[in-house]
């Protein structure tokens, strides 16, 4: 009896332990979009959000509050089963891919062997998603994103593969903890000198991948209205922007994982652990907005031919590297 | 004509890889309401078909009924980004049908509103084609220097974008000594700030890729699709009115045409950013050069519709300045066609008056650069993937508001 007693304490512990995850992470969401706003508002000579709380400060609140309470349409021609399962489908991949990421020494839900496998396999189902809901909409301009993301998808999947292949080798293990605990023999404790080649192929790969600036094809609103999601509507388009985001905040921290150290930091914070990983992160998400105000967007077979020719056999040479220096500097 | 029929008929069976799209009116990108029907495969567009006739609003019957002082306001609404310009152009060409002499000081003051709405014009263009391609931050950019333009053009005629600041015979008001200084600030920053576009997109490697070699038109081509303004001068084509056929006091200004070589879309790019400096030059030698006098010439005609044979009309003449005077008295409406064209931001808009000497035309025709430069889309657009089509829509600078008339 108190077997069980005890095992059940231990699913209830992951239960609210998720629950703890889910709720700050989708809070996050929330606010990194403010975050993007605001710092696009500036650089655009604007102010961004001000009205809704001091400096717009709940106005992602209100646009929760709002696309939750707006009409679900769904268009009659649509493939009803998989045009409501596609948000969904990307949404939990996403969501999935964060069990698995090590925000802090033990500050991990699955501290399993393959993590980084996982989260690619989470990150391509996503991508299910974004294609049912393009073909589920039976609409020309959701179809042609759906293809677009299809395509992009497939193509900057492998070289993003292949660039972390560099840090697998470096650190011999899928494990993000394990990595993370490995760089620290590392120049300044983090992977980014050794494996530059690595991280620009996997910088690149990561805004593909997310379907941002200048990739954001599958979403490109002068050319597709708006690509795949532009017959939703109201929490079904919510859960689509979450994912682009928790898509976001997820490749962030993978590159935050693999080549900036994770957690570690020049000095410890008392009672934060993962101050220093956040702060990486967002730093990443900046980047994310900051190229997204810059920079124009890249044509449909000017992206394929970016992956393909240079993307690839950079990771690959990156790859060769690598193993030289391991043969040569055991 | 065969090739719109072959976009009506369905897909013959067993080539079901081609299909159609029907992008717009309402898609965010076609500048308006403009409908380019397209068969695709893939991504590659096979055939193109532009409709227009979202906004047509029967300008050119319309002005049959009305009198040659009150079809200006009409103008407005063509290309409603650069209102000042097809207002100068209209009357521009009344004037030589009535055989009107401007006074020196509005020829000035309608070279300055003219080049201040090129400006506008230019500007909304850079805004939108860096939209169009992805560069969202340029918009917000350019249309921070619009704005100053605008506010400046409701300080001078109470209007930002329906101005009708031309009269027949002049213009409807002088400019105070403030608007010359705030406009004399905006002459002094402005180049920095087509500085600051160009370091945006200027030499960014993928707008370079997503316009060099994009909607490729050689002059000859160029010229037999009638393109006109930067459009043609990116084809290296040295045709502006502005210099070739002077109106106004362009004679007296000094500026350059600037040219393009290749005649794709960056070409078509750079020359807009040149004309928009060229623009600020004269501009400054506007400001200069500004001569003192009359704005409206003394025997201007009048705002009041045309009086019946034997009817009298009394007329408050001290109202205008004692410039009012009846239809009747002139005798100047002249019977013939004319046909007179100015240089506005899009390109050649060109102004066709049949007259029967009643005071009103009895055809009037516009000539308007996008009607034909959206014509030049289907053979641009055939060929090149739909990306691309975006980007020629956008290059091509039209307004369907002037295109639909």
């Amino acid at each position: 009896m108190l077997f069980y007693i005890r095992e059940i304490m231990q699913i209830l512990i992951i239960i609210l332990q998720i629950a703890v995850l889910l709720g700050v992470v989708l809070l996050h969401v929330a606010y990194v979009t403010y975050f993007e706003r605001k710092i696009i508002g500036h650089m655009q000579v604007r102010m961004g959000p001000m009205i809704v709380g001091w400096h717009g400060l709940l106005q992602p609140i209100a646009d929760g509050i709002k696309s939750f309470f707006k009409e679900d349409v769904v268009p009659e021609q649509a493939d009803k089963p998989l045009f409501l399962a596609a948000p969904v489908i990307c949404l939990v991949a996403m969501l999935a891919a964060l069990a698995v990421l090590p925000f802090a020494e033990g500050w991990v839900l699955a501290d399993i062997n393959i993590g980084l496998l996982f989260i690619f396999a989470m990150s391509s189902l996503a991508s299910y998603g974004i294609i049912l809901a393009g073909w589920a909409s039976n609409s020309k301009y959701t179809f042609l994103g759906g293809l677009r993301s299809m395509a992009q998808v497939i193509s900057y999947e492998i070289p993003m593969g292949l660039s972390l292949v560099g840090v697998m080798m470096l650190s011999g293990s899928l494990n993000l903890t394990e990595i993370v605990t490995a760089q620290e023999n590392s120049i300044l404790s983090i992977y980014l000198f050794p494996q530059a080649i690595g991280f620009f192929v996997f910088f690149i790969a990561m805004l593909a991948e997310t379907n941002r600036v200048p990739f954001d094809l599958p979403e490109a609103e002068t050319e597709l209205v708006s690509g795949y999601i532009t017959e939703y509507s109201g929490m079904r388009y919510a859960m689509f922007f979450m994912a682009e985001y928790i898509g976001m905040m997820v490749m962030a921290s993978i590159g935050t994982v693999c080549f900036l150290g994770g957690w570690n930091g020049p000095f410890a914070i008392p009672f934060f652990p993962p101050f220093w990983f956040i702060l990486k992160v967002y730093g990443f998400l900046f980047l994310f907005i900051w190229i997204r105000a810059t920079l124009p967007r890249y044509r449909y077979d000017q992206l394929m031919a970016l992956g393909w020719k240079l993307l690839i056999p950079l990771a690959l040479l990156n790859i060769f590297l690598t193993g030289l220096f391991k043969i040569l500097v055991p | 004509m065969n090739e719109t029929a072959t976009l009506d008929i369905p897909v013959s069976q067993g080539d079901e890889d081609r299909y159609r799209l029907k992008l717009g009116p309402q898609h965010p990108a076609t500048h308006g309401v403009l409908r380019v029907d397209l068969e695709l495969d893939g991504e590659t567009i096979l055939d193109c078909d532009p409709q227009v006739g979202y906004l047509h609003r029967g300008f050119e019957k319309l002005a049959e009924h009305r009198t040659y002082a009150q079809n200006l306001v009409l103008t407005d609404r063509l290309d409603y980004i650069a209102a000042m310009a097809n207002n100068v152009g209209y009357c521009e060409a009344v004037e030589k049908l009535l055989a009107i002499e401007v006074p020196e000081r509005a020829k000035f003051l309608r070279v300055m509103v003219c080049e201040m709405s090129r400006l506008t014009g230019h500007l909304l263009w850079l805004a939108t084609h860096a939209l169009d391609i992805g560069a969202m931050t340029v918009f917000l950019y350019c249309f921070r220097e619009r704005e100053v333009l605008l506010e400046l053009f409701a300080e001078l005629c109470g209007a930002r974008l329906t101005t009708t600041y031309t009269r027949l015979g002049g213009v409807r008001q002088d400019v105070t000594h403030e608007i010359m200084m705030k406009l004399d600030t905006f002459v002094d920053d402005f180049p920095a700030c087509i500085e600051e576009y160009e370091t945006l997109i200027d030499t960014n490697r993928i707008w370079l890729k997503r316009t060099i070699g994009v909607g490729q038109i050689s002059g000859e081509k160029a010229v037999d699709l009638c393109l006109t303004g930067a459009s043609l001068r990116g084809s290296g084509v040295d045709y502006d009115i502005r210099k070739h056929m002077p109106y106004a006091a362009y004679d007296q200004m000094d500026f350059e045409i600037p040219l393009g070589e290749t005649g794709d879309t960056y070409a078509r790019y750079r020359c807009r950013m040149e004309e928009m400096r060229q623009s600020n030059y004269i501009l400054r030698q506007c400001i200069e050069k500004m001569p003192p006098g009359p704005i409206v010439c003394d025997d201007a005609p009048d705002l009041v519709m045309p009086v019946k044979p034997g009817r009298k009309v009394e007329v408050d003449t001290s109202a205008r300045n004692g410039l009012i005077k009846l239809i009747e008295d002139r005798d100047v409406y002249m019977e013939g066609d004319i046909y007179v064209a100015t240089e506005v931001p899009k390109g050649e808009l060109g102004f066709y008056f049949i007259s029967d000497g009643m005071g009103r035309p009895y055809r009037m025709h516009i000539r308007s650069p996008s009607f034909i430069h959206i014509g030049a889309l289907a053979t641009m657009g055939k060929g090149v993937m739909v990306a691309d089509l975006i980007a020629i829509i956008g290059t091509l600078d039209v307004v369907l508001g002037e295109c639909d008339r």
